[in-house]
């Protein structure tokens, strides 16, 4: 590893925290986003590249990150959309025979910056109790050196996810098509994970297509069913993709995951609240109201549905064993449903999977 | 679903005496069970020999069955209790075996008892490896190539087809014992004789070798709604071919992907559905080829393991606990989790830091053993450590393990290795070893490529490379000039990888108290975080900490007067699992008395380091620096060193002086030092053996020439007889000499050094050994625990010597005295807590052999036997109460008069080591220990025969063999003849032959000796003729005649009597036995009868 540049995380609220720069160079050589944390133990790779994390920088509680590398079928999305990571050690060699380049590489590559030696326990406490922080990062020596100052006043200025619609930021320019399948499926991309594509893709054409694509475009396709993918940040800054589920509700089988499963909730006339921290691993208990088993979730989501907004036309069909918080819907009156966590695991458990075979069911039965 | 309301009473089986593979992790197991199931207000009925146990508390279980883990006995108890259910799961192989035979028998069936926890079926789908491999298969799962032999001839037809090299194993067994990689032939043949005769249906596995892959294990658990989660992972840095038990395992899984992770995790939650563990915890092994991520599936426990202790203390995940609660038909998402209380259990621990085990050894103890670590496990502890890093993590382990390192090298242990050449290192570190970590290290200091040690050691290299950090940093301290040159930077850098104070004063040469006091100048303190299953997601609210260096600390300041409790870091021969048992009752009894207990240990097999025994847990090596920083946090009033065995004691005068509780440091130091004792010894009048010290041969010699032979020589300061040893003539005691001289074992131990000079005494030939066991309070009151009278005579080890409680043979006069002497030593001493003396009668002449001011070996024992909480009482004592304040409490009752006899016996591990001599000597090899009870002696000792594996068989099944030495000869005509009117055939060496038929005995066969022709012993040992073995040897020496016997017997597992004393009192208990037949009693109702 080339020689410790120090550097610091800086809070909104004025904490600071030591550390040592690692990967890209950030532009005026500071990085900054909300800050959250994920406590799942391998994935990495998975998070780094997810665009749910746009806008945000990940907080990883696992001491150990990088340890075998990364490799491109691990690839969550086309690029990286978070704003950096914050960790307490970088492997300084890495070790499987999947990897293709240390994850030091791979951040410099895709222009992510990152702080390592932080007392990452210690900023988990924290955001745990504060919730998520608005944070600027960057190293205090080299060329690009800031100061306490500048990254205190950078954290101060960083507007964080609520009102801004990072959605457009993330989502595909223009519609591509994976997989070969005799179902055909119209995915609306909010920030789609590869994961995701492949799990469609294993039984359907999935046409990929922009956030922003009106109703008629996408039934012009005619699809046996529509997925509505997730994302990141706030439901209610995508009004448009609101209006389209409003119009398609009823006309196509629909199936929605993390901001997909809130922006069907708001279709619905349904609200959101945001969760004082959110949901951020790959361990969390969610129990299937249907068949009461439990399944281990991959979860990442600030925002929630509230259950009864929704109750008058749809059953909660998923919850959060560790908060209570709601976990999936069906709708009663259309073929609709959804789930707030990642039934795709990358990274995580596969316990949800069988969501994927419920949506291609509904497709065969339209509902 | 909720609790069954269907049963009532529930029998649990615990795992019996302590051996190699079965250790106290299933006192943990089972004292958690016990705990969860009367929460749950179930009548527990516990059946378990070991007397050292903490389940074994009468306050555990409703009625508890200290008593002989065998079918007969145990239906029994199941006669006596009438148990609704039996949980079979957390009582380790024994349990889960017994349960097994217990159905086979129809027992179950007959009282209709209901096996909970796991079926058997699955139990035999699981053990048997054959089913277990077509069960896999079925299911899609890879398992290496193999087949399975009954005889030799199938064996050869085997490698016919999957060839060279392979792994042999045994079914029905634990611990590996009895497997072993083959590579040649020769070593074939060998293997895999020894394969059949270990496995109980004489089957073994024949397997293609997959020595050099990763190994990772999976914590499961199962509910009966077939939720199932992943408590722990972990990844083996020694890879396969080095039993998991003797690998150096870390958690979680380091260098695998969660894609790949994934994989491993579905393939664990398969292969329990398919096996059909109903409910519970189990383990699931894998290897995972490096090179193509090929994986397959080595074994599974359908069981609470030695892995699930690990893995409970690792995570916070109580899973013993949670096993016995989801037995009784809770679901997961129905058990809130302790730690966070607000969330449910049903749920993946996360965590945020990186857990080291590293196991221990007793090589030493078995001389003609190689030391080498293989598909058997071999070793007797484990030390477990927790660091935000692997570096961390792994320094604080090695320092843990008390085996004189410091951390990993960077201490005066790490001499060895510094005077290896290249060309020994490079082959060392190829072969698994106790050593090889260290190897490892030394490696890279000579600039040793990770590639090449990886190709050579097959160890990952990601490990390798955190080792070469901590390597790397180790080279840059030593180029500092002084301590002085270090920033606080430098400091926080040494520190958070693990380096202790006394690493750095090593590589600076500088004093330790210096080194931490520049540190502590930069204001680099230990912070200490907080064991929570969630990576600080939520809130939690046990405070189970470990320390690292970095922002926070997370210790919330008490409300109550703490006392810190020291315990005994890692299991080994000479100190276990009663030293935790005395730390935990500790605990218990101050917390009873209002104050706030801070547990401090580093070995997660035992109770101690529950998160819920005491209000405070440390999980910290056991080491001044570390204790220290606690003390600094936590404050206490008072720290207990005294029940912990050697490990604190060592500490007692590096703490502040006005901590340490109960005796004074000093007059630690005056029982241990030689001079000092033996004018303790002179003041209160009692004789000691003749003897003095020696420095050198020479010196020896003149001892040796005016006390005379035989002489017993010995190191001080050291725990379990270490290195003593009885020599009869000047070239016994010269080999001696230069044997303690060298840095040998023991400079790794930490026991003898150069300044320590050894002891030698007279040794008492056929002398009655006794231990007295006593407590003493601050105004000078005492009170006497038991009198305990050994069966073998002073010379062998009192860990490794049946005693019986009261003594049988000595005269009341006798007692008196001992007694006497005890209380006057005590009051010389001014101890304030718990004392050990052991006693040698000879001829009725008392002579004192050692006083240990501290909680001896034998202390659960006496509770036991007597009802005596003795540990508690000694803390109490230790805490400021008087005897009287107890009696008032009624914490300390009359002294006690039973009416029954407890006979304590050794269980030795030889059928592990059959390269070593199964002698028993001055020399402590003994791993565990059971407990006989009964009307009579002779009744009493045959139970803990039988409880010790030893049941011994009748008349009609085979004849006794007698080899006596000639001192033993006269006593031992008594007991043949005993013997002979039971009606036992004999068989004998030539000269004990003449002996018996002079003495008018028949003697079927007179042996020749070994080569001399004809059918020797071991021959008919192993045709199992002689089903009863009395050798008592000329002599205890080095080289003991008679050996090769005693080997075969421990090999073919044949009741061996290596002394007149134990033949006696077989015979006295056969001849009783034929009278009265068996009967069981709870240790409740015992003491009952003694109130
Ligand atoms: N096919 C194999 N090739 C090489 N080593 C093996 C093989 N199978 C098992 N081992 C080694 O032997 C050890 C003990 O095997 P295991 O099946 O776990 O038996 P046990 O019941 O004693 O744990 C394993 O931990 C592993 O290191
Ligand atoms: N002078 C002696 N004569 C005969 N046997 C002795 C003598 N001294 C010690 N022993 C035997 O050696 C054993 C170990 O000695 P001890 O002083 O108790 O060491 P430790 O501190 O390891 O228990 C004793 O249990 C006893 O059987
Ligand atoms: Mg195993
Ligand atoms: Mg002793």
């Amino acid at each position: 590893m080339s020689e410790i540049l120090p550097a610091a995380l800086v809070l909104a609220d004025g904490s600071v925290f030591e550390g040592e720069h690692l990967g890209a160079v950030p532009q005026r050589g500071i990085a900054s986003g909300e800050v959250v944390f994920n406590t799942a133990m391998a994935g990495y790779q998975e998070i780094i590249t997810d665009p749910s994390y746009a806008g945000q920088i990940v907080t990883f509680t696992y001491p150990h990150i990088g340890n075998y590398g990364t490799a491109s079928d691990d690839n969550e999305s086309r690029g990286t959309f978070t704003r950096g990571i914050v960790i307490r050690d970088l492997a300084r060699r890495h070790s499987n025979w999947r990897s293709e380049q240390s994850l030091e590489a791979f951040l410099i590559g895709h222009g992510v910056a990152g702080i390592a030696g932080v007392d990452t326990r210690r900023l988990t406490r924290l955001l745990r109790d504060a919730g998520a922080l608005p944070g600027a990062f960057g190293p205090l020596v080299g060329d690009a050196a800031t100061t306490i100052e500048a990254l205190t006043a950078a954290a101060a200025a960083e507007p964080g996810t609520d009102g801004v619609d990072l959605v457009a930021q993330v989502t595909t320019e223009s519609p591509y098509q994976v997989g070969s399948g005799a179902r055909r499926v119209v995915a609306l991309d909010f920030g789609i994970k590869t994961a995701i594509v492949e799990q469609l893709a294993s039984f359907a054409t999935v046409d990929v297509v922009p956030a922003s694509t009106p109703a008629a475009e996408i039934l012009a396709r005619n699809p046996d069913g529509v997925f509505l993918s997730n994302g990141p940040g706030d439901p209610t800054q995508v009004p448009y993709a609101i209006a389209t589920v409003r119009e398609l509700l009823g006309q196509i089988p629909i199936f929605g995951i993390c901001l997909g499963h809130q922006v069907l909730a708001l279709a619905i006339d349904g609200s959101i609240t945001k969760l004082p921290f959110g949901h951020h691993g790959a361990n969390h208990p969610v129990r299937n109201e249907r068949t009461g088993e439990v399944e281990i979730t991959s979860q990442n989501h600030n925002f929630a549905v509230e259950p009864e907004s929704v109750s008058a036309r749809a059953d909660i069909t998923h919850i959060n064993l560790n908060d209570g918080v709601c976990q999936g819907m069906a709708l009663r009156d259309v073929p609709a449903f959804s789930v707030q966590h990642h039934p795709e695991a990358s990274p995580g458990p596969h316990d949800s999977a069988y969501l994927f075979q419920e949506f291609d069911r509904l497709m065969a039965t339209g509902g | 679903m909720g609790r069954r309301t269907d049963i009532e009473t529930i029998l649990l089986i615990g795992s019996g005496p302590i051996v190699i593979g079965q250790a106290c992790e299933f006192d943990y197991s089972g004292t958690q069970a016990c705990r969860a199931l009367r929460e749950e207000g179930y009548r527990v009925v516990l059946a378990n020999s070991n007397p050292a146990t903490i389940m074994t508390d009468p306050d555990f279980a409703d009625a508890t069955y200290v008593e002989p883990l065998t079918v007969e006995v145990l239906t029994a108890i199941i006669e006596a209790e009438r148990p609704d259910a039996l949980l079979p799961t957390l009582g380790g192989q024994t349990a889960l075996n017994l349960a097994m035979d217990l159905v086979e028998a129809g027992v179950l069936d007959r009282y209709s008892v209901e096996l909970i926890g796991a079926d058997a079926e699955a139990i035999s789908t699981a053990e048997d490896r054959q089913k277990f491999k077509e069960a896999m298969i079925e299911i899609g799962l890879e398992v290496p190539r193999s087949g399975v032999a009954h005889t030799m001839d199938e064996a050869m037809a085997i490698i016919g087809d999957i060839g060279l090299p392979v792994v042999i194993r045994p079914a029905y067994i634990l611990g590996g014992r009895g497997t072993g990689i083959a590579s040649t032939p020769e070593e074939f043949e060998h293997v895999a004789a020894n394969g059949l005769a270990a496995s109980p249906i004489s089957e073994i596995l024949i397997e293609e070798s997959i020595a050099g892959w990763k190994e990772f294990e999976l914590e499961v658990m199962r509910d009966r709604a077939d939720n199932q989660v992943i408590i722990c992972s972990i990844e083996n840095l020694d890879p396969m071919g080095v039993h998991t038990g003797d690998s150096i395992t870390v958690a979680p899984i380091q260098t695998l992907s969660d894609v790949e992770y994934q994989v491993l995790r579905d393939a664990a939650f398969a292969c329990l559905r398919r096996v059909g563990v109903e409910t519970g915890g189990s383990n699931v092994q894998f290897a995972v080829n490096p090179d193509d991520g090929r994986v397959v599936i080595i074994e599974m426990n359908p069981r609470v393991s030695r892995s699930s202790a690990l893995a409970s203390k690792a995570t916070g995940f109580p899973i013993a606990k949670i096993a016995a609660k989801l037995a009784v038909g809770y679901t997961l998402d129905e058990i809130p989790n302790d730690i966070t209380k607000k969330t449910p259990s049903s749920f993946e621990p996360v965590i945020d830091y990186v857990v080291t085990k590293i196991p221990r050894w007793a090589f030493e103890k078995f001389p003609g053993t190689d030391g080498v670590l293989g598909t058997s496990m071999q070793s007797v502890g484990e030390v477990m450590a927790i660091g935000r890093t692997f570096p961390e993590s792994v320094q604080k382990a090695c320092r843990s393990l008390e085996a004189g390192h410091t951390g990993l090298n960077a201490s005066a242990a790490e001499a060895r290795f510094l005077a290896m050449d290249d060309a020994e290192l490079a082959a060392a570190v190829a072969v698994g070893t106790p050593d090889r970590l260290f190897q490892l290290a030394e490696s890279l200091r000579r600039g040793v490529t990770i590639e090449d040690l990886h190709h050579q050691s097959k160890v990952d290299p990601w490990f390798l490379d955190q080792l070469s950090i901590v390597v790397e940093h180790r080279q840059w301290l030593e180029a500092q000039p002084t301590v002085a040159s270090l920033s606080r930077a430098d400091w926080r850098r040494t520190k958070q990888l693990g380096f202790s104070d006394a690493q750095v004063a090593y590589l600076l040469s500088e004093s330790g108290d210096d080194v931490r006091a520049a540190r502590l100048g930069h204001g680099v303190q230990a912070t200490f975080k907080t064991v929570d299953t969630c990576a600080a997601e939520f809130e939690a609210n046990t405070p189970y900490h470990y320390s690292t260096y970095e922002d926070e600390s997370e210790v919330r300041p008490g409300t109550k007067p703490r006392i810190m409790i020291l315990g005994s870091g890692p299991n080994r021969i000479g100190q276990g699992i009663e030293f935790d048992y005395c730390c935990v009752h500790a605990s218990f009894a101050l917390r009873d008395a209002g104050f706030e207990t801070v547990m401090v240990n580093c070995n997660p097999e035992t109770v101690s380091t529950d998160y819920d025994t005491s209000d405070r847990l440390y999980f910290e090596p056991i080491t001044e620096e570390d204790v220290l920083n606690i003390i600094e946090v936590e404050k206490p009033i008072g720290v207990i060193v005294s029940l912990g065995g050697q490990t604190p004691l060592k500490l007692a005068d590096r703490l502040p002086a006005e901590l340490v509780l109960g005796t004074a440091p000093s007059s630690i130091d005056a029982a241990e030092d030689r001079d000092q004792w033996a004018a303790v010894c002179d003041r209160v009048g009692v004789p000691q053996p003749p003897g003095a010290t020696a420095i050198g041969a020479s010196e020896a010699l003149a001892v040796a020439e005016q006390i005379g032979y035989p002489a017993l020589v010995r190191p001080s300061y050291v725990l379990g007889g270490r290195a003593m040893e009885i020599v009869y003539d000047d070239v016994e005691l010269k080999r001696a000499m230069t044997a303690l001289g060298q840095d040998g074992s023991l400079g790794r131990e930490g026991g003898l050094s150069a300044e320590r000079p050894v002891l030698i005494d007279r040794f008492l030939e056929g002398a009655i050994e006794v231990d007295v066991d006593a407590v003493r309070d601050h105004t000078g009151a005492i009170a006497i625990g038991g009198v305990m009278e050994h069966v073998e005579e002073a010379g062998i080890h009192s860990g490794d010597s049946a005693c019986v409680l009261p003594p049988p043979t000595l005269a009341p006069a006798v007692v008196d005295e001992l007694m006497a002497i005890t209380g006057r030593l005590a009051a010389e001493l001014d101890v304030v807590g718990p004392i050990n003396v052991q006693f040698a009668v000879q001829r009725g002449e008392v002579f004192v052999i050692e006083a240990n001011p501290r909680a001896s070996r034998t202390v659960p024992f006496v509770s036991k036997a007597t009802g005596r909480p003795m540990a508690k009482v000694a803390a109490r004592l230790m805490a400021g109460a008087s005897l009287d304040d107890l009696r008032a409490e009624g914490l300390l009752g009359p002294d006690p008069h039973p009416p029954h006899w407890s006979v304590k016996e050794a269980v030795l591990p030889f059928n592990r080591f059959p390269a070593a001599d199964a002698l028993l000597g001055p020399e402590m090899r003994s791993t565990g220990e059971v407990m006989g009870v009964d009307l009579t002696p002779g009744l009493a000792f045959l139970k803990s025969q039988q409880a010790a594996g030893g049941a011994l068989p009748g008349p009609d099944e085979g004849a006794v063999f007698w080899s006596l030495a000639d001192r033993d000869k006269e006593e031992g005509i008594e007991a043949a003849r005993v013997f002979a009117e039971l009606g036992y055939r004999f068989v004998a060496t030539a000269g004990t032959a003449e002996a018996l038929t002079a003495a008018g005995l028949t003697v079927d066969i007179a042996v020749p000796k070994l080569g001399e022709g004809g059918r020797d012993a071991v021959a008919l040992l192993s045709d199992g003729e002689v089903t009863i073995v009395v050798n008592t040897p000329r002599g205890r020496g080095a080289r003991a005649d008679g050996d090769y016997i005693r080997t075969a017997a421990a090999q073919q597992g044949t009741p061996l009597l290596t002394t007149v004393a134990a033949a006696k009192a077989a015979a006295m208990g056969l001849t009783e036995s034929a009278t009265s037949p068996l009967q069981v009693r709870s240790l409740q109702q015992l003491h009952q009868e003694m109130a």
